[in-house]
């Protein structure tokens, strides 16, 4: 989730370069090739055509990994469970593929600024207009939730250096409901806010 | 020009102002009292956040009961905490969205969304996550959303109660030079010592209101 969020790596690559829909159109693609690929030596392939485009963005390794990195246990699990009930190379190639996936996600988000990816959905939201949806609503949702994350990572950090502070790091209950208090107070708070910004009228 | 005339809030079972009657004409307005004493609401009624139970407010000739979306676009509000009223997930996006109905070009919006970025010292965080600011930078982006829409009046909920000296100072010497009518609710009693007129609030009431220097001595008195 921090990818949305704060991972964008300013450059002058062609990647930076490429508008925002673009970007997106060729990650559903590559994804989908992923999917069809079935040889694990194309899948090799795919993998050395990731590490290439990495190279190509100029974002560092230190980048790369960080948006790898969420999905490493979940990599090995299923690894594992598909050495189990499948074979070495299946296991091998449905965990590269998700990998590469997540990997190749990543690099839109770390060459993408947040604001040209908000204005490519609202372009692409407005036949929404026909179902009787504003699309203009709907971009202020995704925004409002991507702006919402670090404010709960936040709270949510408050809330265990309350819970730390009192002894009480095991119960669930010190944990939950002071958050969803917390939540709920923000969510009043935006509210007004959005009111005072002029947002109804 | 705020002009209040016998406002009665209830918020549920609690009254929070009771009976408060004054006309606020001067350029710099401070509000101070104690914890629940009804200044915050007080701060709220002037943009229509919250309105009257009984008696009337209006800004400009306008009741804020049947004109609050006007109103709203005249009165710009900054609250205690920005994280609440920083809406937009980066920096400059969240000046612009500001100005979204404004029906400017998009070259406009970005000139205007730069130019106040600068004046206030934020343009080189124009494209950061508004999360990778501190307290007092996000207050300023707060400040920045408000003030480009140019609002004839400002209002602000206790602006520096969360902030460090520093920016503490910064405000203060921001509010000295805005052009606006400015109404500021707040417990920082330094910051109104150049104001024209302090009202002090006391169990929804107005107690004393004076120059800086009386109001603020009598509120000393009275929570000592």
């Amino acid at each position: 989730m921090t990818g949305l969020t704060g991972a964008y790596v300013p450059g002058g690559s062609i990647l930076h370069r490429l508008p925002a829909g673009a970007k997106l159109a060729g990650l559903a693609v590559s994804c989908t090739a992923l999917l069809l690929l079935r040889s694990p030596a194309a899948l090799a392939g795919a993998a050395a055509a990731v590490v290439l485009l990495y190279a190509v963005s100029g974002v560092g390794a230190a980048a790369a990994w960080a948006q790898v990195r969420p999905v490493r246990w979940f990599a090995v699990a299923l690894f594992c469970v598909q050495l189990v009930f499948a074979d070495l190379p299946a296991a091998a190639s449905s965990t590269l593929r998700v990998v590469l996936a997540v990997a190749l996600a990543g690099l839109v988000t770390l060459t993408t600024r947040t604001g040209a990816l908000m204005a490519c959905l609202e372009r692409c939201l407005t036949p929404v207009r026909f179902a009787g949806l504003d699309p203009f609503r709907l971009s202020l949702l995704l925004s409002l939730t991507l702006r919402s994350v670090p404010v709960m990572a936040d709270l949510v950090t408050r809330v265990r250096d309350a819970q730390r502070a009192r002894g009480v790091e095991r119960s669930a209950r010190a944990f939950a409901v002071p958050l969803v208090v917390g939540a709920l107070r923000h969510a009043d708070a935006l509210g007004e806010a959005l009111a005072a910004r002029g947002l109804d009228d | 020009m705020i002009r209040l005339e016998d406002v009665h809030v209830r918020l549920g079972q609690r009254e929070v102002l009771r009976g408060v009657t004054a006309s606020l004409t001067e350029r710099r307005v401070g509000v101070v009292g104690a914890n629940g004493s009804g200044k915050s609401t007080l701060a709220r009624l002037i943009n229509g956040l919250v309105l009257p139970s009984s008696g009337t407010v209006t800004v400009s000739g306008l009741d804020t009961r049947r004109h609050a979306a006007r109103i709203r676009r005249g009165v710009g509000f900054l609250f205690t905490d920005p994280d609440a009223q920083i809406v937009m997930p980066t920096v400059a996006e969240d000046v612009a969205f500001s100005l979204r109905r404004k029906g400017l070009a998009r070259e406009e919006v970005e000139r205007r969304v730069r130019e106040v970025l600068e004046r206030y010292g934020l343009a080189e965080h124009a494209d950061h996550p508004a999360h990778h600011l501190s307290g007092g930078q996000k207050q300023l982006l707060a400040l920045c959303s408000v003030l480009v829409l140019e609002p004839e009046i400002l209002v602000m909920d206790e602006p520096t109660t969360l902030l460090d000296l520093r920016h503490s100072r910064q405000v203060a010497v921001l509010l000295r030079d805005l052009p606006q009518q400015v109404v500021v609710v707040t417990h920082d009693l330094a910051l109104l010592e150049d104001f024209d007129r302090v009202l002090v609030i006391d169990e929804g009431r107005v107690v004393a209101d004076a120059d800086p220097a009386a109001a603020i001595g009598h509120y000393r008195k009275t929570m000592a």
